[in-house]
């Protein structure tokens, strides 16, 4: 089943109330209440191929999580049009739910009180699935997430990495086309993220699930997706790959480099020190002014260089840089 | 995806209400302080009732062992009375945590059904079957007058349960348009406690009260059932007691499912 999704023009405002401070504030805003509007979303429109991997990115209220949501069908937007697989999500929201998972990494969507085997059976019952059927993808999904010991521990009891698997497990049980995550990797440490990065590439790559994920941690989205999607402000301001992100923001390489012995970095020309530590030295550099084989071979001729290693700046910078462009 | 099993019609519904059937009946400790407040609360009131008649026993409209009956029987069932929110729909709610149920395959109203049918039956039956094996030997609670009447009383006993659970879902609904519950829920505790004849029993109410009372759906919870049960109302009463019952349920479902629909399409699921 094909799942592409299209999104035009989505706008969402909200009406936040006002409330001033102080007792007479509180009098006033109660008899005569005040509406400040907030766009969470001010036109967005992109489009999903089946099997696409994605990833949303920017600050806090952009409108990542307001897009989720509408996508997800249980969010109206005030204007613009939108399809998952044919359907417009909040008019026909239970039959687009039946083929979709979604995980909201800031809630749960598991049974609280319940141990996580009953949950996944009372999913099963819920999605109405084939008994047989749903035992089998069950214990693929226990097997690859590996969530063996923690069947039979309430939900409460769990640790956030431990649940997000199961999160993740649960959404995935009646096997939808297209999954949705809307930070799915918040709070949690570094080898619960690794996990779930190696879960969600496995599961895009083998089983072709569609994914859209937001997060505020970049190396999900480089590790995970070769398509980035910028949002700020409630609009899209980026959507293309990586290297395309980074070609808008600079052309800057880094060199790093251990030198056995002393070198005044202003004996290069063309380039910037980034860093300084005993005796390793960040320089950065524009490759369109000097190449990096140039720039190796002038150093290589002022100092007995150990080792050294050429990269881009991380994406963190990257990112940055793109969001400093665009509030002057 | 996987296909969906047929002839399973009511699967999802059923799941859900047992697993919260199984969680709440996993609260002891509540229980246990719901059956002492309970059986606290019903010696007050049958001192109070008893002062009440005492003054002119010939003018009481209820039999003593008809009162005894009903006071024991509606405490017994007090949890089973749709007189609050469900706290966890509430913190649901206002948490946004009702996105994880806005995502499944299964519409809002019938899932809040599920869960409000749970919370009207597993608390009632935790507190309740002690507190009656306590009436039963040590209050004086007489057992019913036969098979047929406790037969009928059961009966309008089921069909209270499905009205409790009802209104109680029609209340939570509204919540969605508000968010904020403490109105809701002193509009609920004082109608149902009173219309239902939690408070005094509906014959000791003034006559134009009780023709008023007579229509509107709270009767069936409490009053009707029990007065069945102690013999003040004719088993021949039944049919139009599960008749009033059922025309409540059916109004208050469909107002219930009505309203959820139009919040479900205005409403903003709070947080990121
Ligand atoms: N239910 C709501 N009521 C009022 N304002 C909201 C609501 N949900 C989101 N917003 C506002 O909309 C903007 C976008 O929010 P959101 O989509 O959650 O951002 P993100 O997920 O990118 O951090 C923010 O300014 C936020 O304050
Ligand atoms: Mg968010």
């Amino acid at each position: 089943m094909t799942c592409a999704i299209r999104a035009e023009e989505l706008r969402k405002t909200f009406r936040v109330r006002e409330t001033a401070s102080g007792l007479g504030g509180t009098l006033r805003s109660l008899l005569r209440p005040r509406y400040r509007e907030v766009h969470a979303l001010a036109g967005v429109s992109f489009a999903l191929e089946p099997g696409e991997m994605v990833g949303f990115i920017g600050p806090n209220g952009a409108g990542k999580s307001t897009t989720i949501k509408i996508l997800s069908g249980i969010l109206v937007p005030d204007g613009g049009t939108c399809t998952v697989g044919g359907l417009v999500p909040w008019e026909r929201r239970v039959e687009h739910v039946a083929r979709l998972g979604v995980v909201f990494g800031q809630r749960t969507q598991l049974w609280w009180d319940l141990p996580v085997t009953e949950s996944f059976d009372l999913l099963a019952d819920i999605y109405r699935l084939d008994r047989a059927r749903a035992a089998r993808r069950r214990q693929e999904l226990v097997g690859r997430l590996d969530l063996g010991p923690l069947l039979d521990v309430p939900v409460r009891q769990l640790s956030l990495g431990q649940r997000m698997r199961c999160e993740l497990a649960a959404a995935l049980l009646h096997e939808p086309g297209l999954l949705f995550l809307d930070e799915p990797t918040i709070g949690l440490d570094a080898p619960a993220k690794l996990a779930i990065r190696e879960f969600l590439r496995s599961l895009n790559r083998e089983q072709g699930v569609t994914v859209i994920l937001t997060t505020h941690d970049l190396d999900d989205v480089e590790a995970l997706c070769r398509r980035l999607v910028v949002i700020h402000h409630g609009r899209l301001l980026f959507d293309g790959d990586l290297d395309g992100l980074r070609a808008r923001v600079t052309s800057e390489r880094r060199l790093t480099v251990d030198l056995d012995g002393d070198l005044d970095p202003a004996r290069l020309p063309g380039v910037t020190v980034v860093a300084r530590e005993g005796r390793r030295l960040v320089l950065a550099f524009d490759p369109a002014t000097v190449s990096a084989p140039e720039l190796i071979a002038r150093l290589a001729a002022l100092a007995p260089v150990r080792d050294l290693t050429v990269e881009a700046p991380p994406i963190e910078e990257i990112v940055a840089g793109f969001y400093r462009g665009l509030d002057p | 995806m996987i296909p969906r099993q047929p002839a399973t019609i009511g699967r999802p519904e059923l799941a859900l209400f047992l697993a919260r059937f199984r969680t709440l009946v996993q609260y002891r400790a509540a229980a246990a302080a719901g059956f002492v407040t309970q059986l606290f609360w019903g010696v007050i009131r049958l001192a109070i009732l008893a002062a009440f008649i005492d003054g002119a026993p010939a003018a009481s409209p209820m039999t003593p062992s008809a009162i005894i009956a009903y006071v024991w029987l509606s405490q017994a069932c007090f949890a089973m009375l749709p007189w609050n929110l469900d706290p966890e729909i509430l913190a649901l709610v206002r948490s946004g945590n009702v996105a994880g149920e806005l995502v499944r395959p299964l519409g809002l109203y019938r899932q809040w059904f599920c869960r409000c049918l749970a919370a009207r039956t597993a608390p009632p039956l935790l507190r309740g079957i002690p507190l009656l094996a306590i009436a039963w030997t040590a209050g004086d609670l007489p057992l019913p007058a036969g098979v047929a009447t406790a037969a009928a009383w059961l009966a309008a006993l089921a069909g209270a349960a499905l009205l409790c659970a009802t209104f109680a879902t029609l209340m939570n609904v509204c919540l969605l348009f508000t968010l904020s519950g403490d109105g809701i829920n002193g509009l609920m505790a004082a109608v149902v406690t009173l219309g239902s004849g939690l408070i005094l029993p509906l014959p000791f109410l003034p006559d134009g009260w009780q023709r008023v009372l007579e229509i509107l759906p709270f009767r069936g919870m409490v009053d009707a059932p029990f007065r069945l049960y102690g013999g003040d109302l004719p088993l021949t009463a039944l049919g139009s007691i599960l008749a009033h019952q059922a025309a409540w349920i059916l109004i208050l479902g469909a107002a219930g499912w009505w309203l959820c629909r139009a919040a479900e399409r205005r409403m903003t699921v709070q947080g990121g």
